[in-house]
């Protein structure tokens, strides 16, 4: 029971270094000395010391947005399996509801940019939608292969002991898989192919305008929420590439860690070496990405 | 041996979505060309390691020609012609993407259930030589351009050729220069009408063909 409890505190503790990380290799990759790897550390304390400020027009929804997402996510993260099956929550089916954990954190999201009445926030609101509604189906249609591949119905046993309990024959649709899932996370925490973190120019932002409002412990709340969303699909993917279930824990943590790593590392290359995609773009990438992961489905199902 | 048949032959069918998908002429005719290579290589691994002078002689022909030869002629096709990335799609490129999945599923479906020997229906090579033969038709049927229906018409020779190679043991010589040169002669004439298309309107849309000139 202890063993499973202690993927909370890692999870809580590690999740804001991969941002960090991300910007430590773009950095890198630009030549610049770049932000400190601890970074977002030091922005939650200073954004926890300060006051928040809200806007007349909004309502009590806009003050739940953060806290709410936050906790969405953190339940969510609850079903995540770490360096093996070490979830502390699972039942058959937890698929779903961790899906629709993710889903409501954007929606309460969207209800919050939406309730401070700015066309801006607006326009974020409308593209995180669109986008989400295309990333979704793809990231069900993983979880039907993954389900069909192991037989189980729970998270920690699907990624825990994926590529361990698998067939051979099921290797090709688990490297499709891999790869389209990689493009969701990309999608889903707003990287470069799809949307720019850094940028601040209101017109071609998507994720970052709808927090444009929220300030001090409400902000941090979204930037912690973001990195531990980052750090939960960088961990389903770590997953997926090397078998983590040995059964000995130091084995397990070291190969976790490092797949987590070379992960982060991977999307700061990417994003180091790509510039982001026209709007009207995204939508074919999110299509191809899905496809991808159809014809893995395809050839799960033979 | 196994392993590395599945894995040309599902880079063939990420080829197939990736001209599809793309929106540069460039990216379309390199996948294609990389799809020819895939397919010359699948000769030596498809039958063990029984090699003869006849499947090393297959094999280099069509990495030649569809790997090499024939994407280069395209690529000279374009720079006289100074087109870069106008493909005039009839339907976008997303619902080609998603139609293009769904006839993957159908090759699959469809070779399911053919009275093909037991080893043979196993494998993959019929569903993809299936999916990339109607992929290339989708290509010919929804790209206005010519130089990107020539593509679809190699994807679909190379479908074809896919499923020929089933039979690659007993294939003979003959239709395999037949096929070749089937392909050969196509490219050119789509060349030369290219050519044509080119000087007499001053753009590569087939649309242009139905309007009469002296």
């Amino acid at each position: 029971m202890l063993i499973k409890m202690i993927s909370i505190p890692v999870t809580l503790a590690f999740a804001p270094l991969l941002p960090g990380l991300i910007n430590k290799i773009k950095a890198v990759f630009a030549g610049r000395q770049g932000p400190p790897v601890l970074q977002l550390y030091f922005d939650l304390f200073k954004l926890l010391k300060k006051g928040a400020v809200y806007s007349t027009t909004t309502t009590w929804v806009f003050r739940a947005g953060p806290i709410v997402s936050l906790a969405c996510l953190l339940l969510a993260s609850l079903f995540v399996p770490l360096a093996g099956a070490y979830s502390p929550l699972s039942f058959p089916g937890d698929v779903v509801a961790f899906a629709y954990l993710l889903g409501m954190a954007r929606f309460i999201t969207v209800l919050a940019a939406l309730d401070t009445g700015s066309s801006f926030e607006g326009m974020g609101a409308s593209r995180e939608v669109t986008f989400s509604i295309l990333a979704e189906p793809t990231l069900f249609i993983i979880f039907i292969v993954l389900v069909r591949c192991t037989g189980s119905m729970s998270l920690s046993t699907m990624f825990g002991q994926a590529v361990s309990r698998m067939p051979m024959k099921f290797a090709a649709s688990l490297a499709l898989i891999v790869f389209s899932l990689f493009i969701v996370c990309l999608a889903e925490n707003s990287r470069i192919p799809v949307d720019d973190p850094a940028t601040h120019l209101e017109l071609t932002m998507i994720h970052e305008v709808m927090v444009l409002d929220h300030g001090g412990p409400d902000l941090a709340f979204i930037l912690y929420g973001a990195s531990i969303k980052l750090f939960l699909l960088v961990a389903l993917m770590a997953h997926l590439i090397l078998p983590m279930d040995s059964g000995d824990p130091v084995r397990d943590w070291t190969y976790f860690g490092a797949t987590v790593a070379v992960l982060t590392i991977v999307i700061g290359m990417v994003e180091s070496g790509m510039a982001r995609l026209r709007m009207i773009r995204v939508p074919r990438l999110l299509t191809a990405a899905c496809m991808i992961a159809i014809v893995g489905m395809i050839l799960g199902m033979r | 041996m196994d392993h590395l048949v599945q894995i040309i032959l599902i880079g063939v069918i990420l080829t197939n979505l990736v001209v599809l998908g793309s929106h540069p002429l460039n990216t379309c005719i390199r996948a294609v060309a990389l799809q020819g290579v895939a397919l010359g290589v699948l000769p030596l691994f498809l039958h063990g390691r029984e090699w003869s002078y006849h499947t090393f002689l297959i094999s280099f022909m069509v990495i030649g020609l569809k790997g090499f030869l024939i994407p280069i002629l395209l690529f000279r096709a374009i720079r006289e012609a100074v087109v870069r990335k106008e493909q005039e799609p009839l339907i976008g490129f997303t619902a080609s993407l998603i139609l293009g999945g769904g006839l993957v599923g159908l090759g699959f479906a469809v070779s399911s259930g053919l009275p093909l020997p037991a080893e043979i229906k196993s494998s993959l090579l019929v569903p993809v030589a299936l999916s990339t033969l109607m992929i290339g038709l989708l290509v010919i049927v929804t790209r206005v351009k010519i130089l990107t229906q020539t593509l679809g018409y190699l994807m679909l020779e190379n479908g074809i050729f896919a499923f020929g190679l089933i039979l690659t043991k007993e294939l003979p010589w003959l239709i395999e220069m037949g096929v070749s040169l089937d392909i050969f002669a196509g490219i050119f004439v789509m060349g030369t009408l290219m050519g044509h298309i080119h000087e007499e309107f001053n753009t590569l849309s087939v649309r242009k063909l139905s309007s009469l000139k002296g």
